[in-house]
């Protein structure tokens, strides 16, 4: 890597640590681990399910609120603070400034997801008291969260290098929620007729679909998840942030600082 | 050797809701500043300045024109590690300490790792930071900010400083500081460039200064020139209660300040005005020429011409 774009994203990532925003919801993330343990013990023979099943999903949701919420002010707040202009002022390229926000948010969220999968397994630990060997593709789920936190994070960015905070946040959120049904969405269009079909299939097809990256119930109930869909999901996260990245370079390349 | 070169630097605005109309921040402005030159841009708020100094940084992009500094166009990605820049109120990444902070902007820099704690740890101790190295910034008053702001543009050894009001809004004291260290940095032979609106502060440092107003450089010209003229009047103080007759009939303006008049009359008035006092037995306390200032040049400057401002009216609006 570039070590403006290294400095860039340790400064990024410095920032997020000392944010004491980011401890909050970790400790949320946490509480809600707790929960997922309480409710384990009062199931009968479903603990297992309901540990994975909570856990998972309160590692995504918060992840994504992290995502959001900083990454739609990754520049934008650069920009109104004026931070950026003596960083501008140095031999730094605009994208190399773009591209290093986005790895020091990532790499927070990877962390961050680190410290909730912790929270997770110590869970299953619990209700379990041992770990078996489906426990592995929880692992997996987790990858595929931080895949879904890097397309996020690229679309907050993205949209932050031309909109308003507030903006940015409602596109990112919005796409975020029609992503996570975009399976529902591409067999709508598959039954879909005429110009109506088409809008349904470009649309099915734009969105990021999330659906695809939650495995959620699948490694809940045990199943395993097939090693094709792992290297899809992996190209397919890659390619969609980084022609999310690229726009907001291209937009951020040609935009003044007024 | 020609440290800024601007050749035309023009700057507009798309504005409205459509935006189709086009405003004028920056008319066709040409400047050349040497090497080793302090240069003082000065201008009322509004009249262009940050614009420029936006436009040669690469935050903003010309709407036509060029610029060069230190021979190389002001897109060439060498030439910014040769500059230094302050911007106008700073703010920096609070939750850093002056220390990191400076050692971010030294990596970003292209600093070496050798080398760079032992730089960033002579500008803490050269603008008396050394104390509060370790402090986070947020916890930090806007004069010791200032001076942050100063150390970051520095901080890289640059050929070039480009500084937007580095004085404004700080204490007397911290204004002392900042012309203390725009002459260090002259003395260590480094071209300066600084916007301000606070004529004293560039009647004390510049070499030379630029007026710039309503987006249209006004003039430049040589700080000892503009302020050496002589206006054909001398201003004579002296110890009285009151202000004698025999001056008053020689056209003098004069005013009683406590038991002491300071009276301005015509050049050539010296001598019989000199022979009153003799007369009256007053005692002289100084006899000096009255010479222009910066402040009158600045105001003949910024005062409308018929044609250019009406034109320059309806360039801004268009």
């Amino acid at each position: 890597m570039n070590s403006r774009i290294g400095y860039i994203a340790f400064n990024t990532f410095r920032e997020a640590v000392r944010d004491r925003v980011l401890y909050n919801l970790i400790a949320f993330a946490l509480l809600l681990s707790g929960a997922a343990i309480l409710v384990g013990e009062v199931s009968i023979d479903i603990e297992r399910l309901v540990v994975v099943n909570l856990g998972l999903t309160a590692v995504s949701l918060f992840g994504v609120v992290i995502a959001i919420f900083i990454g739609i002010g990754l520049v934008s707040k650069e920009i109104e603070k004026r931070t950026l202009y003596t960083v501008l002022s140095r031999p730094v390229h605009r994208w190399e400034f773009v591209v290093g926000k986005f790895f020091g948010l990532t790499g927070t969220l990877v962390v961050n997801t680190f410290l909730m999968a912790i929270g997770v397994f110590l869970a299953l630990l619990y209700v379990a008291h041992k770990f078996e060997k489906m426990d592995g593709w929880v692992l997996v789920a987790l990858y595929f969260i931080v895949l879904q936190f890097l397309i996020v994070c690229a679309l907050a960015l993205f949209f932050s290098s031309f909109s308003t905070p507030l903006m940015s946040a409602v596109f990112t959120f919005a796409l975020f929620v029609i992503g996570s049904l975009a399976e529902d969405l591409r067999g709508f269009a598959r039954i879909t007729h005429g110009v109506g079909g088409r809008l349904a299939t470009a649309i099915a097809y734009v969105v990021p679909n999330f659906s695809a990256l939650n495995v959620i119930s699948q490694v809940a109930h045990g199943d395993a998840v097939p090693g094709r869909l792992i290297l899809y999901n992996s190209v397919y996260a890659l390619l969609y942030s980084a022609m999310a990245i690229a726009g907001a370079v291209l937009i951020f390349q040609h935009r003044n600082l007024k | 050797m020609t440290a800024i070169e601007i050749l035309d630097l023009e700057k507009s605005y798309l504005v409205g809701f459509w935006r189709k109309r086009a405003k004028l921040a920056l008319r066709p402005l040409r400047l050349t500043i040497e090497e080793g030159e302090v240069f003082g841009f000065l201008g009322p708020n509004g009249a262009g300045k940050t614009t420029t100094l936006k436009l040669l940084m690469g935050l903003v992009f010309p709407t036509a024109g060029r610029a060069r500094i230190l021979g190389m166009e002001i897109d060439d990605p060498r030439v910014k590690s040769q500059i230094g820049f302050l911007p106008e109120q700073p703010y920096f990444y609070d939750h850093l300490s002056a220390r990191e902070l400076l050692n971010y902007y030294g990596q970003l820099s292209g600093m070496a790792a050798k080398g760079r704690s032992a730089r960033v740890e002579q500008m803490l101790t050269r603008m008396g930071l050394s104390d509060a190295a370790g402090m986070q910034l947020r916890k930090f008053s806007k004069g010791m900010l200032q001076r942050v702001g100063l150390a970051q543009a520095i901080v890289h050894d640059p050929k070039v400083v480009f500084l937007d009001e580095p004085m404004s809004g700080l204490d007397p004291m911290g204004r002392r500081e900042v012309r203390d260290l725009i002459q260090q940095m002259r003395s260590e032979g480094k071209t300066v460039f600084f916007s301000t609106h606070i004529l004293s502060d560039a009647e004390a440092l510049c070499d030379r200064v630029g007026v710039i107003h309503q987006g249209e450089l006004r003039g430049v010209g040589a700080v000892a020139e503009l302020t050496s003229g002589k206006q054909g009047k001398v201003e004579i103080i002296f110890y009285a209660p009151r202000v004698p007759a025999g001056l008053t009939s020689l056209g003098a303006e004069a005013r009683v300040s406590g038991d002491m008049v300071n009276a301005v009359l015509p050049e050539e008035q010296q001598d019989a005005a000199l022979e009153v006092l003799r007369r009256e037995r007053l005692k002289l306390i100084s006899l000096t020429p009255v010479r222009s200032s910066l402040e009158e040049y600045y105001i003949q400057k910024l005062r409308p011409t018929e044609g250019r401002d009406k034109e320059s009216s309806k360039g801004a609006g268009v």
